[in-house]
């Protein structure tokens, strides 16, 4: 059927995203094993200082999770507007959300020059949309549409939820270092009562340190996946590749000018924003797998073979 | 969608639901014995064009199909615009006491896009009334959600919501209407009102 062969989900996308996946659960299932074996072959107290840093993991998580909407506009310096106050960009919203049979995010504008869009909330119901007014200024209506349809996107495949959970991991090991390090710090000094005490520390540490890395890694990957899906279902939802792509060629080329005192301001930010606001080098592979976003090129490329794919003939 | 299609980041596009638009006929008899709105004539069916020359083929075929069939019967020709939005509206005319005939055209429109594989497009399908005192209104069919709702522009893009919720009432159970208030969206100088 035509329909089924337009609209096909790309499969090479979705094996790497598992595959991302999967390597994370993997790293989580060798970390819970490691630290079980820390604490079976030195004694209960790290299982102690383990649970410590999953219940406060947790609730920083859950904490971000709930009120990941706030923080984003508060961060961002946006407020939420009206119908009244923006008819165009809420008539874009309305549209893409009937087409998408999804409910209405709330519509927030950040007045900044730094062209710029996100959207976060812990769900669809919960979720709130945001553009600057830099970006409404430089892109035209269709090129607004397309970042918008992005956003959405976004929405619809829980991408705050995914990232959250995924993060998860990577907190808790962070935590541990952490706990670990000051444990070092001040037992230090009373060794001979508990030799074992710093040998769990420092096994703690090297196993926190190993995953944390490693982690650290495949979320940013696995964010440059979920860029590249929402990028892909974005122009779907369109219909219109070539609009998304104009807007990422002129967003992409504006940044770079932009003065690094807002870049700072809005660094943890990143991961939700439709480009980042920091390029360290858009060529060089090895910057590219520490950034959350895919590079201009791969997501140009990637936009091509949607555009190839909607112009296929039926039959 | 899915556990595993979220979990992947892929949205399957939202196919449309077309059967319950042939709901419009009868409703529009209970409008008018209800609240004295009839029928103008003319509907719209809007829905997003996409790129490349597969789409335009079939958006070609549609308003050549439309303008066989409504000059066999003596109608006007089919006009097509695009709104500020970059959507496509194809309006077709007919005379006010057809309605049958104008809802199987809007339904020519959606089938033939379907069919060829461009269903998700679809956005709205809208039918315009009037009462004796001119005041404007339009049922439009969402067709991701196969419900419909009322639409009452006032001049300088206010609606008349009191007016919009009387006609939900009146109408009843003849339509399925879309329950969720927050996806009654406006739309400001659609082609065919």
């Amino acid at each position: 059927m035509a329909a089924r062969t337009r609209y096909a989900p790309d499969r090479g996308l979705t094996v790497r995203m598992t595959a991302t996946m999967f390597l994370l659960g993997l790293v989580f299932v060798a970390f819970i094993a490691a630290i079980i074996g820390i604490g079976t072959a030195y004694g209960a107290s790290s299982t102690a200082i383990v649970f410590f840093a999953v219940i406060l993991g947790g609730g920083f998580a859950i904490g971000s999770l709930f009120f990941s909407d706030k923080i984003a506009l508060a961060t961002a310096g946006a407020h939420e507007v009206t119908p009244q106050q923006a008819p165009e960009l809420h008539g874009i919203v309305d549209r893409l959300c009937a087409l998408a049979d999804m409910p209405k995010p709330r519509v927030a504008i950040a007045d900044t020059d730094m062209p710029n869009a996100f959207a976060t909330g812990r769900n669809a119901d919960h979720a709130v949309l945001c553009v600057t007014t830099g970006l409404m200024r430089r892109l035209e209506p269709a090129e607004l549409e397309g970042v918008i349809a992005h956003e959405m996107s976004h929405v619809a495949h829980k991408d705050v939820q995914v990232m959250t959970i995924a993060s998860f991991l990577a907190i808790i090991a962070a935590l541990l270092i952490r706990i670990a390090f000051y444990g070092e710090l001040f037992g230090g000094g009373r060794r001979g009562n508990d030799q074992n005490a710093g040998i769990i520390m420092l096994a703690l540490m090297a196993v926190s340190i190993v995953v944390y890395a490693i982690s650290f890694l495949l979320i940013r990957m696995l964010s440059r996946y979920r860029e590249l899906s929402a990028d892909r279902s974005g122009a779907l939802l369109t219909g219109q590749p070539s609009a998304l792509k104009s807007a990422l060629v002129k967003v992409t080329g504006q940044m770079s000018r932009i003065p690094t005192k807002d870049l700072r301001a809005s660094q943890p930010m990143n991961a939700f924003f439709f480009t980042p606001a920091m390029h360290l080098s858009p060529k060089g592979s090895l910057a590219n797998i520490f950034s959350t976003h895919p590079s201009l090129e791969r997501r140009l490329a990637e936009l091509d073979k949607v555009q190839q794919q909607l112009g296929r003939t039926a039959g | 969608m899915g556990f595993l299609d979220t979990l992947l980041g892929r949205t399957k596009p939202v196919q449309p639901k077309l059967d319950d638009l042939f709901a419009l006929p009868s409703a529009a008899v209970t409008l008018d014995a209800g609240a004295g709105f009839k029928p103008t004539g003319s509907g719209s069916v809007c829905f997003r064009p996409v790129e490349g020359r597969s789409f335009s083929d079939v958006q070609k075929d549609v308003q050549e199909l439309l303008n066989l069939s409504s000059h066999a019967e003596g109608g006007l020709p089919v006009e097509v615009s695009k709104d500020d939005y970059g959507f496509t509206w194809l309006v077709s005319s007919r005379m006010s006491d057809e309605l049958e005939a104008l809802v199987t055209d809007l339904h020519a429109v959606n089938s033939s896009l379907v069919d060829n594989g461009f269903g998700p497009q679809l956005l709205c399908t809208l039918v315009a009334f009037r009462d004796e005192q001119e005041r404007r209104l339009a049922l439009i069919y969402l067709y991701k959600r196969g419900s419909f709702y009322p639409f009452a522009p006032l001049p300088g893009e206010r609606r008349n919501n009191a007016l919009e919720l009387e006609i939900k009432g009146v109408i009843g159970d003849d339509l399925k209407w879309e329950q969720d208030l927050a996806r009654w969206f406006p739309v400001w100088g659609a082609p065919g009102m």
